[in-house]
């Protein structure tokens, strides 16, 4: 098993004739995502890549190809409109790549998704990938293979550089999920922890956090009551200084909350290894599985 | 993006809420002029992005507009907390009755605006929170209705007890809570908001953050950046696309992903160096972001030793490499420069860098190690 998305994700892909949308949605059919539907109003009726049918709207997509799961690389502008558009169209699981969305627009994003029953990922995240089975987002197929380790981050390229270290070290993943590096998002980590727990696929988890907000801290919390399984974790930006937004916009040490040290002694005391640095990841799985 | 004081005060102004007159000068004779046009005695204050102006003798009263000419001179080229003072605020010196607070933020924990009040105002709100937490009332704002009336009264009787007092409070906080959607704040504070000897309620002081992702729909807001208020570096790099940040060490890093960049610079510490700054090229794969990024890095004379660490993805091995070779045509590095190239077209980039006489390295540890040793002048 994995979490969130599996062989039956059905993808639509809004903005798929973008630029950014078309090059991934060639990366996700080569991977064997079933991308069924993409969307670019005005461009229905067009096929990509010979292949999948275009539609002006989320609702046709959905209509006609059965689409479960959509995956938005609109421009930041537009952006919380698509996500509205996908919520009202019966979509489940939604997944907001793009970055630059105003975090006002979230504040009215978020109870829209949450009232019509579906969850968000992102925004401002690289996707998730359940290795071997599906691909939704930009995180590189490559680097992943399948196994028993749930990956959560809040960051990107950071969690390539840790799934690379777990790939090479013999330690596949069940499910990798980026959940965004913005203040206000869709999934958190307290999200993907249970979904973990609850899947028999996985057996040990990893955590990715960075500076700012208390994510990290609540995630901690959760571990302590209701884990069983191992969990290891990182905090990003032990060395950022206090009030400066550092390329996230979520990752920003207000006063003295948010700092690392603080995350860092919170995971602690949840009974989750703490990594010094990427490289401790393998040792320390090794140690507690 | 920071607003001045008196540029919060401007936008409060227009959204309703009552603010004691004042001008801003940039220099000591303007500042005459505006005090001779209040009359009486004035309060002339430093606009910096910076708290605790006042302890740092950003604040003075001056009676009279000579006194004011003079306050304006010794303020103006001040530095505080390391900005130079380039304006100053001249307003009436209110008689004031009362001091509290009312601010909004967007809270990530109910991933809702709340607005927040204390009747102990004029002092940083965090300092508030830390001693007397029970003096903060707080409320999460649904953002499809707004703050209704009955809500922002209640907690206008937190802060006064007259009735007009409470109801000009609350006419406040609902005026405030429009004015944080039209300008996208993701912060906006009176403080202190007081009444004065006649029954008032005033907004003496404001501090208003615009939220980065708002100011390319709002050109109005984005045209109120003060650009002398920002290192320049730091200016020259948002032209170009990147996000950089200035920081004490010697070890110049430049990144993609703002999470790498972090671990990259904690990597730093850890091996016993210091990181120069933080530098996200971000995701898309431009070779010209790399010859910016190189300009700035170089451009601090206590780089000692330059850190490429990059993981690809999005973002190309071999425009990152192609970057580079094109900056050392244009400039030269003057200091040694440690690579670390993986991911998309790492082969590519690889073989770039090796015609050009690089070498490239696979290692994110063995990298920050070498970069590290360079840094301190040792071979490494």
């Amino acid at each position: 098993m994995s979490v969130f998305i599996d062989q039956t994700t059905r993808l639509v892909v809004q903005g798929i004739t973008g630029r950014d949308g078309s090059f991934h949605a060639k990366q996700m059919i080569a991977y064997g995502t079933k991308v069924v539907a993409g969307v670019t109003p005005g461009k229905g009726g067009q096929r990509f890549e010979d292949a999948v049918p275009v539609f002006n709207s989320v609702a046709e997509a959905v209509h006609e190809s059965e689409a479960n799961t959509a995956v938005i690389y609109v421009p930041a502008a537009v952006a919380a409109s698509a996500i509205f558009e996908a919520a009202d169209s019966g979509i489940g699981l939604i997944v907001c790549i793009t970055e630059g969305i105003p975090v006002l627009d979230m504040t009215r994003v978020l109870p829209y998704v949450h009232e019509r029953g579906a969850r968000l990922i992102g925004p401002n995240c690289p996707g998730l990938i359940s290795p071997g089975k599906s691909k939704v987002g930009i995180i590189p197929g490559n680097i992943c293979k399948p196994g028993k380790i749930g990956v959560v981050s809040r960051s990107g390229t950071l969690t390539y550089e840790i799934i690379h270290q777990l790939s090479t070290n013999g330690f596949g993943q069940s499910t990798c999920v980026g959940i965004g590096g913005d203040p206000l998002i869709g999934t958190n980590f307290i999200h993907c922890l249970a979904a973990f727990e609850a899947d028999p696929e996985t057996a040990a988890v990893v955590m990715i956090g960075e500076i700012g907000g208390t994510d990290e801290q609540q995630a901690a919390e959760f571990v302590k009551s209701e884990m069983k399984k191992p969990v290891v974790g990182f905090i990003a930006g032990q060395t950022a200084p206090p009030g400066r937004r550092m390329g996230h916009a979520g990752a920003i040490i207000s006063g003295s909350s948010g700092t690392a040290a603080e995350k860092m002694a919170a995971l602690a005391t949840a009974r989750i290894s703490v990594m010094k640095r990427p490289a401790d990841v393998v040792p320390l799985l090794k140690e507690r599985l | 993006m920071n607003l001045h004081e008196y540029q919060a005060r401007d936008i409060l102004r227009r959204h309703g809420i009552p603010v004691p007159p004042g001008e801003v000068a940039s220099r000591p004779a303007e500042a005459r002029a505006i005090a001779e046009r209040l009359g009486g005695t004035v309060v002339v204050k430093a606009q910096v992005h910076a708290g605790g102006r006042g302890k740092a003798g950003g604040v003075k009263l001056a009676d009279g507009a000579d006194a004011a000419k003079a306050a304006a001179s010794a303020i103006l080229g001040m530095t505080i907390k390391g900005l130079t003072v380039q304006k100053v605020l001249i307003a009436p010196a209110a008689a004031i009755a009362s001091e509290s607070y009312v601010g909004i933020i967007v809270d990530r924990a109910s991933q809702r605006p709340v607005l927040m009040v204390s009747p102990a105002g004029g002092i940083d709100i965090e300092e508030v929170a830390a001693k007397t937490p029970e003096q903060i009332h707080r409320l999460a704002i649904d953002p499809r209705y707004g703050l209704l009336s009955h809500q922002a009264l209640a907690l206008g009787f937190t802060l006064y007890r007259d009735v007009k007092q409470a109801r000009a409070a609350a006419d406040i906080m609902q005026k405030l809570y429009v004015a944080v959607y039209a300008v996208g704040a993701s912060l906006a504070e009176i403080n202190p908001l007081v009444t004065t000897p006649d029954g008032s309620v005033q907004a003496l002081d404001a501090k208003i953050s615009i939220d980065d992702n708002e100011l390319e729909r709002r050109p109005e807001i984005a045209a109120l950046r003060d650009l002398s208020a920002e290192a320049p570096a730091e200016v020259a790099a948002r032209v170009a696309g990147l996000t950089f940040i200035k920081l004490d060490g010697n070890v110049g890093c430049c990144v993609n992903g703002a999470g790498l960049a972090m671990a990259t610079m904690d990597l730093v510490k850890y091996y016993g160096g210091e990181p120069a700054n933080f530098l996200d090229i971000g995701g898309s794969s431009n070779p010209q972001k790399v010859v910016s990024a190189l300009q700035i890095i170089t451009g601090d004379p206590n780089v000692k030793a330059i850190l490429f660490n990059i993981f690809g993805g999005i973002t190309r091995g071999d425009d990152v490499a192609t970057g580079i070779v094109q900056a050392t045509k244009e400039f030269p590095l003057k200091v040694p420069i440690v690579i670390r190239l993986t991911g998309t077209n790492e082969g590519e980039g690889i073989a770039i860098l090796k015609r050009a006489g690089f070498a490239a390295l696979a290692d994110m540890d063995e990298a920050v190690k070498q970069a590290v040793a360079k840094a301190k002048g040792k071979a490494a």
